[in-house]
């Protein structure tokens, strides 16, 4: 029994235990302050959907061995410009709202697939310092990218500005497209009723475990369980006679195609785009996500994903209302979110081993 | 007092962590003199010199007994420091240059000459100037001794291998009080020339009295430089010899001579091998392998035998299977059962049907962190697509077959572990070996290479992985290569064994031939030996 017990306490691990019962914590405070559970639970399950896919792109970024994907904003704007372009181009009023998400996911890993075969090409050439360039990369992209947002000659009155008449708005309404699509695919209260009860985003959560499963699939697979190789062991893989740059390439190819379809997830369920700096430090928090979960920088499995986007985004829904009603009169909310995601991302990078450290 | 000799080490006993790597070992070597320090890899030199350095990694670990006497004075050393202040001064096998430095700053660093300025009066010392031209008198003047014709501002970075090792000699010889100075295999990575003007340079720093332990693997720099020697082997002492009172055979005896420990015991032996039946041909075959070249050899291994590769580390003998690998640069042809391998191409080897196992089990022989059924299956699977299911849209590794042959394989080698699922990184050395083996086998391999098959593991393990290798050859037929360090474990199984010394292969030996004949060539010796 108490083998049991320590084994079970080793594969949940520490920090996990620690944020678990934080979040039981905060789950009381709000019954305590009687802030409406079922509506809080229920923005609990939306968000786990929302951030889930693009948590998901940390994980073939960190088994094909660089390490967690702060880059992942590259995937991010090739995301926002598939919708743009599916936008402009009006496909909802003649493929429906499904043909245009389905048009804008495609054109988006289309996109995603070529930028990140290319950051993937850049990253091999300077191994051993991945997380910094990848996070300088996020960066420059964003901004590179905030420079087409207003220059692309975008004609739909949706994306314009209303009075200038040219470049993207900074946050452009979906609803004529496919705002909210997913979330209302399947979508019931649970308990409750409107507005203060708990609803399932059903289509939402569905589409988060299938990229999952179809994630874990090419993880079992020839390819997924050589790139793993790659990661884990360079020199062993290229003993067994595999390509490690080129599995790094298709690693950083696939989760930067997994930020695209995130971001299209994500907006829809959000109901906007949202574009300019908005994205700029999405990569963080989904690093962190994936962290808390128990992944490291050299192993993260879809388990991890799944625990830690909810527990990560749990805390964020419920802990930032119980925390104003602490402490009143003071915006805890987006100070609490900064020491989260990054106290996380610390703790994880002094867990890190590379290298030298790895030899006993 | 007893001054004739400028060090005496004597009864020098060092443990790593209860294994012996020195026993009462003697070393004393007389002022002017050259004296070799020879041995085997592992056979203690190095911890010897540690030892009389007083490195750390000798006082972190227990310290030694045994005395030190320098200059007929007993003296404790703890520290490299206090080496350097007793004037013994070493040529490192690794330059300690630094490049962007003039050779006068490398050989004066450190010890820089300074004259006080406006600044040092105020901040003291540490801010005088630096007196280049006296510096640079000293520079040359050390330089001359040892006769390098170079210009002492040009800066190190971009000189020729050769002059850095010149180089370090001269700083050495510039320190004032040097009594003693150790050489470790100073000739190692010079070019013959190079080392030839080497050796002349020793002969001048020892007639004006300095005394030079050198130590080094070639024997004819030995016989033709040093006045005297000191045999180790297995970390004892072997002997003190004069060199004019000995010959080449004699040392290359003491060096390797040992009773040979039997790791195989006798079996039937009903194969047939024949020199037209050729698996393996290897014709002007060169590696790039850093500390492992291959300089152009030509090997044919015939089908059925178990063919040893042996020689020093560092001559490239494991450079020979890394290179067929594709783990290394190489060139020249390889073909193997009629079918030539490209090593450029990753991977080709094993898909022509080598199986391989490497020297360096941690690093490039195993995923640690993933299970022993994983490792087992994984080059099968990537190689020759086994273990894998089809679902229609690709296919996934089938871990029922995996586990399957894993659980297999663990019965066959008898892999103590707690199933299949463990993980290899907490398996005992040997098992870990045993891991690495049914990996190479699961390709179902025509021509087995093992190299290094029982380093860093027990000798209980050592005989299993030795009779399970002389069985895959006797029952199944197969061709096996064994690259080793460990001469006995070559002489105990293989039907010959190549030494490959400074990256070709000095003999093909046969495993009872004698113990000097073995020495020699290992040493590269250069003299035709008689009988051969």
């Amino acid at each position: 029994m108490r083998d049991k017990l320590s084994g079970a306490f080793k594969t949940i691990g520490l920090p996990r235990i620690i944020i678990f019962s934080f979040f039981l914590l905060v789950v009381f405070g709000a019954y305590h302050y009687d802030l409406g559970l079922p509506a809080l639970f229920g923005s609990v399950l939306r968000r786990w959907g929302m951030f889930g896919i693009l948590v998901l792109a940390m994980v073939p970024a960190i088994q094909c061995g660089i390490g967690p994907n702060f880059g992942v904003s590259l995937g991010i704007v090739c995301g926002l410009l598939g919708s743009l372009l599916v936008i402009e181009f009006n496909v909802s009023s003649f493929l429906g709202p499904w043909g245009a998400i389905t048009v804008a996911i495609l054109l988006s890993t289309l996109f995603a697939t070529l930028v990140g075969s290319g950051y993937g090409l850049l990253l091999n050439r300077v191994k051993g310092s991945e997380m910094t360039v990848s996070t300088y990369v996020g960066f420059s992209a964003i901004a590179f990218m905030n420079i087409w947002w207003v220059t692309l000659p975008f004609t739909s009155g949706e994306i314009n500005w209303p009075i200038a008449g040219e470049g993207a708005r900074t946050t452009i309404n979906l609803a004529s497209s496919f705002g909210e699509l997913l979330n209302k695919a399947g979508g019931f209260y649970l308990y409750g009723e409107e507005s203060t009860g708990l609803y399932v985003p059903t289509g939402l959560l569905l589409f988060f475990f299938l990229m999952c499963y179809i994630v874990y699939l090419f993880m079992k697979s020839k390819t997924g369980k050589a790139m793993s190789a790659a990661g884990a062991n360079p020199v062993f893989a290229r003993a067994s006679g595999i390509n490690v740059d080129k599995m790094r390439i298709l690693g950083t190819a696939i989760s930067t195609s997994l930020g695209a379809i995130g971001i299209i997830t994500y907006a829809q369920a959000f109901g906007f785009l949202q574009m300019y700096n908005a994205p700029l430090m999405m990569g963080f928090a989904c690093v962190a996500a994936v962290l808390i979960g128990g992944a490291s920088t050299m192993q993260a499995r879809i388990s991890h994903v799944i625990v830690g986007t909810f527990l990560f985004q749990g805390i964020l829904v419920i802990a930032l209302p119980v925390a104003n009603k602490l402490f009143v009169g003071t915006d805890l909310s987006d100070i609490m979110r900064i020491i989260i995601s990054n106290g996380i991302i610390i703790y994880a990078l002094t867990k890190a081993k590379g290298g030298a450290s790895n030899e006993e | 007092m007893n001054s004739q000799y400028v060090l005496k080490m004597e009864g020098i006993t060092k443990e790593y962590f209860g294994n012996r790597v020195l026993n009462d070992v003697n070393l004393s070597v007389r002022p002017g003199e050259i004296h070799a320090l020879m041995g085997e890899n592992g056979a203690g030199k190095s911890t010897l010199m540690n030892v009389l350095f007083g490195m750390p990694v000798i006082h972190n670990t227990g310290g030694f007994s045994g005395t030190i006497e320098v200059g007929g004075e007993a003296v404790t050393i703890d520290n490299p420091q206090k080496a350097m202040e007793l004037g013994i001064g070493m040529v490192h096998q690794e330059f300690m240059l630094i490049p962007g430095f003039t050779v006068t700053e490398n050989i004066k660093i450190g010890r820089e000459k300074t004259t006080p300025g406006i600044a040092s009066r105020i901040f003291g010392k540490a801010l005088e100037r630096l007196d280049v031209d006296s510096m640079r008198k000293d520079a040359r003047k050390a330089l001359d001794t040892i006769g390098l014709d170079i210009e002492e501002y040009v800066k190190v970075k971009g000189l020729p291998v050769g002059y850095m090792q010149f180089i370090e000699i001269a700083r050495e010889i510039d320190k004032t009080g040097i009594k003693l100075m150790i050489f470790d295999e100073p000739t190692a990575v010079l070019t013959e020339s190079e080392a030839e003007r080497l050796l002349e340079a020793m002969r001048v720093i020892a007639s004006k009295g300095i005394a030079i332990v050198f130590i080094t693997h070639r024997l004819d720099e030995v016989i033709a430089v040093t006045d005297s020697m000191t045999i180790l082997r297995d970390g004892q002492f072997v002997k003190r010899i004069e060199t004019k009172e000995t010959s080449a055979v004699e040392i290359a005896e003491l060096m390797i001579g040992r009773k040979v420990e039997k790791l195989l015991d006798d079996t039937t032996d009903e194969r047939v091998l024949s020199d037209e039946n050729i698996i393996l041909s290897l014709k002007n075959y060169f590696v790039d392998m850093p500390g492992e070249r291959v300089k152009g050899i030509d090997l044919d291994v015939r089908r059925g035998e178990i063919l040893g590769i042996g020689g020093l580390a560092g001559q490239g003998k494991l450079g020979i299977p890394n290179g067929i690998m594709g783990l290394f640069d190489a060139e020249g042809t390889i073909v193997l059962d009629g079918v030539s391998i490209d090593p450029k191409k990753l991977g080709d080897a094993l898909k022509k049907g080598m199986g391989f196992v490497s020297e360096d089990r941690r690093s490039v022989g195993l995923l640690l962190e993933e299970s022993i059924e994983h490792n087992i299956a994984f080059t099968a699977m990537q190689i020759k697509g086994s273990f894998l299911k089809n679902i229609g849209v690709g296919k996934l590794y089938d871990a029922k077959k995996g586990r399957t042959h894993a659980e297999d394989m663990i019965r066959q080698l008898d892999i103590r572990c707690t199933s299949a699922s463990q993980q290899v990184g907490a398996l005992s050395g040997g098992n870990q070996q045993k891991v690495c083996l049914a990996r190479a086998l699961a390709l179902h391999p025509i021509l087995l290479v093992v190299s290094e098959p029982t380093r860093g593991i027990d000798i209980g393990a050592k005989k299993l992985v030795i009779e399970l290798l002389a069985n895959l050859n006797r029952r199944e037929g197969m061709t096996v290569i064994v690259v080793s360090s460990e001469l006995n474990e070559l002489r105990s199984i293989c039907d010959r064994i190549a030494i490959i010394s400074e990256g070709k292969i000095a003999s093909v030996m046969k495993p009872n031939d004698s113990d000097a004949d073995f020495g020699l060539a290992m040493a590269g010796y250069k003299e035709r030996r008689k009988g051969s």
